[in-house]
Parts: C-alpha cells; structure tokens; sequence
C-alpha cells in the first residue's frame, strides 16, 4: 500500500502522458477545441463585430473570456468520450488490475482536461494579441483568472465523469456537452444582456456563465469586479463538488 | 495454511448479479509454474471466475488465494504477483505497440523500460510494427501485445481470459507455442477457454465449469476417460433406407431423425466397433449419401458428465 501511494503521483502523470497523446492525434479534437473558438473570435471580431455595441472601444477585448469558455466546454464532450472508450476497451480493467492505486486512472483523465484545456486557451490567448487584444491586469489578477478558469474546467470535468460513468453508448457519454456548448451563447459573452428580451436576460443574467465572464472581463481590464467574483466562484465551486461527490460515488460503485 | 506449492487456491466461491447466480460454490487449486485451463461454454462463470483472482469484482461468499495472499483483503499485494490479459485485447489503440509497452513499464515503475519494451517487441515478433498505432494491428498482433504487456514486471501468475478467441488458425497455433514458453520460464499460467482441444493441447489441469458448477477436474487423460467417444453421421437418400439401417443397428445406442434422414450412431471409438459398423452398413446395400465421423465436442462432454451424474 506505501509503494502504491509513493508512485500515485508518477502512475498519473503517465496517465496524463497517455491521454495527451490521444489529444495530439486526434485533428477532430484538436479542431474543436482550438481552433473552431479562433474561428469564432475572428468572425465576430472581423464580420459580426462591427455591428455589436459593446461600450468597449476593443471587442476583442469584450469576446475573449465567452470564447475561452467555449473552448473549455467544447473540450468536456471528449472527457467523456476519452474515459467511456477506456471503460469499454477494457484497458481500465488491465490498470485495476495493476498494482497503481484504483483512482489514478480516472485523476489521470481529471488532469488531462485541466492540461489540455490550459493549452488550448493560452493559444487562444495568444491569436487574441495578434488581434488586438490587451490587457491592463497585474500578475495576481492574472492568477484570479488561471484559478476561475481552472474552478470552471474542472466543474464540467466532474460532469463529464458522470456521463462517461453512466452512459450506455459512446452517443451516450457525448451528449453532456451539447447544453454546455450553448450555455456561453446565451450568456453576456458575445453581447451585454440590456439588448436582450426579458425573459431571456433573466436568465443570462443568472446562469452561472454570464457572471464567470463578467468577473474575468473585469479583471483582465483591469476594472472592479464586484459581487461577480464571489457569484462565479460560488457556482464553480459549487457545481465541482457535488459532481464531484457524484462522480466518485459511480465510480466506487461501478469498480 | 497452503502449501507453498499451490498458485492459487478457491474455495466456495460464489458471486450473483442480482437475482443471477453466476458462481455457485466453486473449488480449485492450481500448482505453482503449471498451465490450468476453466474450459466452460459462454455464460459458465469463466470471466467471473477470472474477474475475482484478478482483484476486479469481490466475491460474495467463499474466498480464494493468489501466490498465497487474499484476493480481498491483500489485493494490493495480489496486483503485485499477477497479469491480466482480458477477453478483448487491452491495448491502448492510439498508441503504437512500443508506446504500450513503455506505459505498463512505467506503471510498473521498471528501470530500463526502453530497453525491456525492445526485448519483447523482437520475443513477440512485433519490431516491424512497433513505431506503428495499434489500430493498424491484426488480431493476432493485438493478442501478443496484450501478453508482451503482461510479462512486464515479471508476473508470477498470468490470467488469460480466452487467450484465442477469434484468432485464425495460423495465430492460434503461434498462441499455444508463446503460452506453452511462459509455463517453461517458470510463470503460472491460468486460461479460460470453450475449446476442449485447447484446453487438451495446453493444460496440466482441467476444470469444466458449467452453469456455474465446476462438473469435472482433473488432467487431459483423465477427463478424457469420461468422454463419449464422438459419434458417427449418416445420410440418407431415401427414408426406408434410414429405417432399415436403424433396425440393422439396433444393438447401438442411435438417434434417429426422419426430417433430415440422418442417423447418429455412438460408438466407443474403437475399431472393432468401427468394422462391425462398416460391413453391416456394406450388407445391407442401402445409398448413404454421407459419411462422417464426429469427434466429442463440448457439448458432448457436458451432457456425457451431467447424465453420468443424474443417472448416479
């Protein structure tokens, strides 16, 4: 038992090593979660932009926190699908039968999403300055925006355990990312709500991803964040430990 | 206590799936560095029972030993002596071949992984391929990766869950020789399989679990003398031809079967019997249109042990 948990933090990290490597040869997720979002960002930057009153002078500075988010949840779908196909393939049968401690298969696929879907923003981050993206904010608003945006990533990965845990077939374990691929698209990320109808702006405006985007607008500009913050973080936070909670429990019970 | 020879030892096992009783109380023990086969038709208990020494499902009642430690309450220490090599190849497909083997290396925490990953790419024959994904592996391909995995860390008991199913005849062939060579290097060597020929060919031991039941154990030879000899198959082309064979023959067991106008004759395999067939059949001047003799399959072997023991 010592030797298992010596190496728990080793067997991960080939774990992680493993499924990044899925990543890197997989150009459909490469795609969708990398470059579909630049692709976005520059149609509404470059087509659509002109026409959205934003009250900033930058759009890009507006649109990028709704875009990394939306790289973050089209990257959730493939959690799912990645753990689901190890189910199935039985290869998480060979590691629990290995003497690697019972949870490092699944953290390993927890860390994956964490890394790849840092990755993916930073380069998004990246085309967003070739855009004419600038930000104002200091090292420990920077820090405040890594920690939102780890929080957020890992929210949905719990709920993409779950899925991956009970789904039936591969469609299955998918679908969880289709009301999370809409959820940025009918948040504050692209317009502000004031435009919006009521109804609809009732509910923007109280959907856990309007506030997330608000409060890393602001620190990235380097403006007030308000009571935006502590709402994003309550959601965050929130939503990750009773998925989380939910999550281990499938597990424990399905293993 | 067990002896420090036994590998693996069950007792009273059982395991239900809900209202299902998978394992009903089964007994077995496996010799230190021989081959044992659980030959069984699908749905027996075999990947169960495989499921349960490997550390993956608990058992519901009984208990069972792996190199001498618990399977429940040592399992850590029972993952350290064993390899498990499942009904589907587990190989990670994305991967290359060497990539695989370097992943266990490292999960096995081995030093030199690189060079141990090379020495089993050239034992398995598996070097032309070994940069290349596992996707593009043949079935065969896949089932000696599968084990060359399995060796890493130097198991002492291996598991192999249907080791060739689904393999072509050519890579069965090449199966049997590498899990033949792990029982000479000394490992233990557990295999499920619904073939008797299989289990014949490779096995010191035998179980045959059926319905959850072990029926029988013992070696090849010894099973073998509870077998039925197989049977011979003749057609007809005309119905009073397979009546009057039928009455010619009455002094056999025979099954006769007028639909398809064919006769099954059980014999013990001995020639004698086989001439005496053969010059009543020539006697008694009738068109057979088929000729054939059958071996004992499984089936065969299930029913000739479970009637012995109902007419017991």
């Amino acid at each position: 038992m010592e030797v298992i948990k010596k190496h728990f933090f080793s067997d991960i990290s080939v774990m992680l090593g493993r499924s990044m490597r899925h990543i890197f040869r997989s150009m459909d997720t490469i795609i969708t979660v990398t470059i579909m979002p630049i692709a976005m960002m520059l149609l509404f930057v470059y087509v659509l932009g002109g026409a959205i009153q934003t009250g900033t002078d930058n759009y890009v500075n507006y649109l990028l926190p709704g875009i990394m988010l939306i790289s973050i949840a089209n990257g959730i779908g493939y959690v799912s699908f990645r753990l689901f196909t190890d189910l199935q393939q039985g290869i998480f049968d060979r590691f629990h039968s290995m003497p690697i401690a019972r949870s490092a298969p699944l953290w390993g696929h927890v860390l994956t999403s964490l890394v790849s879907n840092a990755i993916s923003v930073v380069v998004i981050i990246l085309v967003a300055l070739i855009m004419g993206f600038h930000s104002s904010a200091g090292v420990l608003s920077w820090l405040a925006v890594v920690c939102i945006l780890a929080l957020f990533t890992l929210a949905l990965t719990w709920i993409a355990v779950i899925a991956a845990l009970s789904a039936k077939s591969v469609d299955g374990a998918s679908v969880v990312a289709y009301p999370l691929h809409l959820l940025p698209l009918i948040s504050s990320a692209f317009v502000p709500t004031k435009s919006m109808p009521s109804a609809v702006r009732a509910f923007t405006e109280n959907q856990p991803v309007t506030s997330i985007v608000e409060t890393i607008r602001a620190l990235l500009l380097g403006q007030p964040v308000g009571n935006d913050i502590w709402i994003a973080l309550a959601w965050c936070v929130g939503i990750m430990l009773v998925a989380y909670f939910f999550a281990m429990r499938t597990y424990k019970k399905r293993l | 206590m067990v002896p420090t020879d036994t590998a693996i030892s069950v007792n009273g096992l059982e395991k239900s799936f809900k209202d299902l009783k998978v394992l009903k109380k089964i007994d077995f023990k496996v010799k230190k560095g021989s081959i044992f086969a659980l030959l069984g038709p699908n749905g027996a208990g075999k990947t169960t029972t495989i499921k349960i020494l490997s550390t993956l499902l608990k058992p519901d009642k009984g208990n069972a030993r792996v190199s001498g430690f618990d399977v429940i309450i040592q399992s850590d220490q029972v993952r350290g002596e064993i390899s498990l090599t499942g009904q589907y190849a587990a190989v990670d497909e994305i991967l290359t071949g060497r990539e695989n083997l370097q992943m266990i290396g490292k999960l096995r925490h081995l030093s030199d992984v690189n060079k141990k990953a090379e020495e089993l790419l050239a034992r398995f024959d598996l070097l032309d391929a070994a940069d290349r994904p596992v996707s593009t592996y043949s079935g065969g391909m896949r089932r000696r990766l599968d084990l060359a995995m399995s060796l890493l860390g130097s198991p002492s008991v291996i598991f192999l869950d249907e080791p060739t199913t689904g393999l072509d005849p050519q890579s069965r062939l090449t199966m049997w020789e590498i899990i033949k060579n792990l029982k000479d290097s000394g490992i233990t060597v557990f295999l499920t399989t619904q073939h008797l020929e299989e289990a014949d060919q490779l096995a010191d031991r035998i179980a045959i679990l059926n319905d959850g039941k072990i029926v029988a154990k013992g070696s090849a030879a010894e099973l073998k003398k509870m077998l039925p000899h197989g049977h011979i198959e003749l057609k007809f082309s005309d119905e009073k031809d397979l009546q009057s064979v039928g009455n010619l023959l009455a002094d056999y067991e025979t099954n006769l079967n007028k639909e398809i106008r064919t006769l099954v004759i059980v014999t013990d395999g001995s020639i004698k019997q086989m001439t005496d067939i053969l010059k009543q059949l020539e006697t008694a001047e009738v068109d057979i249109t088929e000729f054939t003799q059958k071996p004992p399959t499984l089936e065969d072997v299930f029913l000739s042990i479970i009637s012995k023991k109902e007419g017991k």
